[in-house]
């Protein structure tokens, strides 16, 4: 039943004068919640990128569903940080969400009313269908978050990279990306997600990817996700929690 | 049509193309490109006059666009060297703008190429260049090749609409649903570099800065659509050429430079009176501006 | 040809736009770690009406009044800039190209009645804006030592404040260093710079010669004193080799050649630069790409978890 959506074999990326990522070797099961989980400077969003071509690649090699990149891209979906567009821009939630549709519109053609009704569709997923018709930049940051989402899921891709998808939204906002995300891999799709706080990592992923530059452990949470690979991963930039924190998780002083 | 219809069509014209690609260029948070490539143009024009030793729209227009997409590429060049993005611009331009002023004053010498006429333009003259053309009869060169420049702007902004959206808003997102971002961003470059080229001999090259950069960023702040903005800004273009012509016509100056003073006055007014992201709205409804809540 | 670079006027020619070019290397450096490349553009176009202006109203073309009217224009330029980008939803560059455009547009409409109104005495007008260093006297060439000197002293003497102004601006008013009055002694050496230059090399030119050394003064070095010592070094050797390239041919102008020395020497920043040069960053990405070639999968994993 496991079929292999994702291999990475000795990928390695560099800043000019600094090798951020180096000798990563992972192969991602279909059907897989995994979070990505690693010290600031880890090279966390440098490692999405680099497997989806937005930065270049030092070396390795990188397969989609035993394919390359370029005939597997209309199965991948990618969410970026939320920073990385402005959200002055002039249109309205309803519209961002189409844009996740226009790769397959195709030239010359304006997005249909099925289009609409899709992206109407995905937006009412994501909680956010009153939303539909206002400017993006009188959203709070979690309904922007829920609209990146929302246009990920119009994608119906197999398999999503998300970066920092929870970072700085609410409460309610992150039960409803969780619920989705648990949806997503109900149904078979595979997600990788750039996830920041380590006390919820058991909560909300089945598999862990531990990143220090390089992939310290990745596997089932249950087996992964311990107080010494932890330790290995972050090295001496830890404070545990004590006895308060009955699961032993260590909380992070940056 | 009089002479003074002739003048205000051809600045509408500018007006209008000007304003349908500043409204992108806004997006895109790249003003000053206008700017670079409206200085870099004389760089082309003047080579193409060297070239072929005539002046001639024709060879301009090819000469113009090739020096614009010479900009932007090295532009984009140094900025993937990461060189911050208007150093980039900086050099680029005045180094090219450089070489075309030095190339005037040792081998062009010609009275039809001048430094000063190209940066403030003489829309003037333009009624008394006349072409024939079938259907139209008689109409001046200048307006008929800002005519075509328009119908070719207004095809490409319309047909790869949601293309230019995309690509201006999350260029991430474009590249992972396959839009070919980095040819889309020279195709629109080069629609830069046309307009410019023909705008450039009728109210030069710091008009063009004015017409593509100000109605646009006016437009910007009365609407929250792409659409209505694009309509908006050629319509502030047109608007800011009739009254230009008016200011100029009632204290007897020049021409472009009052339609680029004019273009501010268009600003001004967005600047201050704007129901949405006006100045004077702001503090009126200072809580309206918020987020809403969920 | 010869006679014409030893002639006096041409030697005080030189010594001005070499100073020239090592105030703007100077504060250009200042300009770039504020991320204001393309301000010196805008502000040296917006000088334009206020050239027009105090020429209109006191009637002559002294290089001192001209100045004092170029440099209010120009500040009134750089505050709307302020203005705009402070209190709208448009950006920076954008509101740079519109008041760089509509300025310059205010400024045409002053030349064309001034021109009009004050016949036969303009020509020296348009001489100043587009710049022709020959046609200085030796009284302009005295301000504009002055002035030059002025910017580069006031420089190097704040320059411990400069670094934590441009460094860590937060940090800095915390130490009781006021960020305000910072930028207000910033954006007038900045106008000082600009138009003082604009008579010697022209509007545009000069925005080069405020970008382009500096940015050179960045391939060499990591150390901000440094960079300043060489950017103001480049923009000396561009101002006097410039100079005296177009002394060679009559009539040649000075800014564009300026701008071209300046401009070589950015170019060979940008290929032999020790810092982030072109063939050292392609020497360092064989190198990462070697290394791990010749690393066995896993060695390396070792020591990053101890």
């Amino acid at each position: 039943m496991t079929e292999q959506v994702l291999t990475v074999e000795n990928l390695a990326a560099a800043y000019r004068k600094n090798t951020v990522l180096h000798d990563i070797h992972f192969t991602v099961n279909a059907g897989s919640l995994t979070g990505i989980v690693g010290p600031n400077g880890a090279g966390k969003s440098t490692l999405i990128k680099t497997i989806l071509g937005l930065h270049p690649a030092l070396s390795g090699k990188v397969s989609f569903f035993q394919s390359t990149y370029e005939k597997a891209k209309r199965k991948i979906g990618y969410v970026p940080q939320r920073g990385s567009v402005d959200w002055d821009f002039p249109t309205t939630a309803l519209d961002v969400v189409t844009m996740g549709l226009y790769g397959q519109i195709g030239w010359f053609k304006w997005p249909s009313r099925f289009h609409k009704a899709k992206a109407y569709e995905s937006l009412e997923k994501m909680g956010m269908a009153d939303y539909a018709n206002r400017q993006i930049s009188q959203l709070s940051g979690g309904q922007q978050q829920r609209v990146f989402l929302a246009r990920a899921l119009v994608q119906n891709a197999e398999i999503y990279f998300m970066d920092e998808p929870l970072a700085g939204v609410d409460a309610a906002t992150e039960r409803a990306i969780m619920a989705i995300l648990k949806e997503l891999k109900a149904a078979g799709k595979t997600v990788m997600v750039v996830h920041h706080d380590l006390q919820t990592v058991r909560d909300y992923f089945d598999h862990v990817l531990l990143l220090n530059r390089t992939v310290i452990q990745y596997g089932k949470t249950d087996h992964v996700f311990t107080k010494e690979n932890i330790a290995r991963t972050y090295g001496g930039n830890m404070r545990w929690m004590g006895v308060e924190n009955q699961d032993g998780l260590p909380s992070i002083q940056q | 049509m009089t002479y003074t219809a002739w003048i205000i069509l051809t600045a509408a014209l500018v007006g209008l193309s000007c304003g349908l690609i500043g409204v992108f260029l806004i997006l895109r948070k790249t003003a000053m490109m206008a700017d670079a490539i409206s200085h870099t143009v004389l760089l082309g024009i003047v080579i193409a006059f060297i070239i072929t030793r005539e002046v001639s729209g024709m060879y301009m227009v090819i000469g113009g666009i090739l020096a614009g997409l010479l900009t932007a590429y090295l532009v984009q060049w140094l900025h993937s060297l990461e060189v911050q993005h208007d150093a980039s611009m900086g050099i680029v331009f005045t180094t090219l703008f450089a070489i075309g002023v030095i190339l005037i004053a040792t081998s062009a010498g010609n009275a039809h190429l001048d430094v000063q006429h190209a940066l403030m333009g003489e829309i003037t003259f333009i009624p008394f260049q006349t072409i024939s053309l079938p259907l139209l009869g008689d109409i001046p060169q200048a307006t008929a090749m800002l005519g075509i420049v328009f119908l070719v702007v207004l095809f490409f902004i319309i047909a790869f609409y949601k293309e230019w959206k995309i690509t201006s808003f999350d260029p991430a997102l474009a590249a992972s649903v396959g839009i070919p971002v980095l040819l889309m961003h020279y195709l629109f470059m080069s629609l830069v570099s046309v307009t410019t080229v023909a705008s450039f001999d009728a109210v030069g090259a710091i008009m063009v800065v004015a017409m593509l950069i100000t109605p646009a960023a006016s437009a910007y702040l009365w609407s929250d659509r792409v659409s209505v903005m694009l309509v908006l800004s050629s319509l502030f273009g047109v608007v800011s050429a009739v009254v230009g012509y008016l200011i100029a016509a009632w204290i007897d100056t020049s021409i472009s430079g009052s339609m680029a003073f004019a273009t501010g006055l268009v600003f001004l007014i967005s600047f201050l009176f704007s129901p949405t992201h006006g100045w004077i709205a702001k503090y009126v409804r200072p809580k309206q501006r918020g987020y809403v809540k969920e | 040809m010869g006679s014409l670079l030893f002639s006096s006027n041409t030697q005080w020619v030189l010594l001005s736009t070499t100073i020239l070019g090592i105030a703007a290397g100077t504060i250009g450096s200042i300009a770039y770690w504020k991320r204001q490349n393309l301000m010196s553009d805008a502000l040296s176009h917006a000088a334009l009406p206020g050239v027009v202006v105090a020429f209109l109203l006191l009637g002559e073309k002294k290089l001192f009044v001209l100045i004092i009217g170029a440099a209010i224009s120009a500040l009134i330029g750089a505050l709307f800039i302020q203005v705009i980008h402070a209190s709208s939803r448009i950006s920076e560059d954008a509101a740079m190209g519109m008041i760089l455009s509509i300025f310059y547009g205010l400024g045409v409409m002053l030349l064309t009645i001034s021109n009009r109104i004050v016949s036969g005495n303009q020509s020296g007008l348009d001489k100043f804006i587009y710049g022709q260093a020959a046609a200085m006297v030796k009284t302009d060439v005295f301000t504009m030592l002055f002035l030059a000197l002025l910017v580069i002293l006031i420089v190097f003497l704040l320059f411990k404040e400069w670094k934590i102004y441009l460094f860590d601006p937060v940090f800095a008013k915390g130490i009781g260093l006021s960020i305000k009055g910072m930028n207000i002694i910033y954006t007038a050496l900045l106008v000082t710079t600009i138009v003082i230059g604009i008579q010697a090399v022209g509007v545009i030119m000069m925005a080069a010669l405020l970008i382009t050394p500096a940015v050179s003064a960045r391939y060499w070095t990591q150390s901000f004193k440094m960079m300043l010592l060489l950017a103001t070094f480049f923009g000396g050797i561009s101002g006097s080799a410039g100079t005296f390239i177009s002394a060679y041919g009559s009539g040649w102008p000075t800014g564009p050649f300026i701008v071209v020395v300046a401009s070589s020497i950015f170019i060979f920043s940008l290929f032999f630069g020790k810092e982030k040069g072109i063939l050292v960053r392609h020497m360092q990405f064989r190198m990462h790409q070697k290394k791990i070639a010749l690393q066995p999968p896993g060695s390396r994993q070792r020591e990053w978890n101890k």
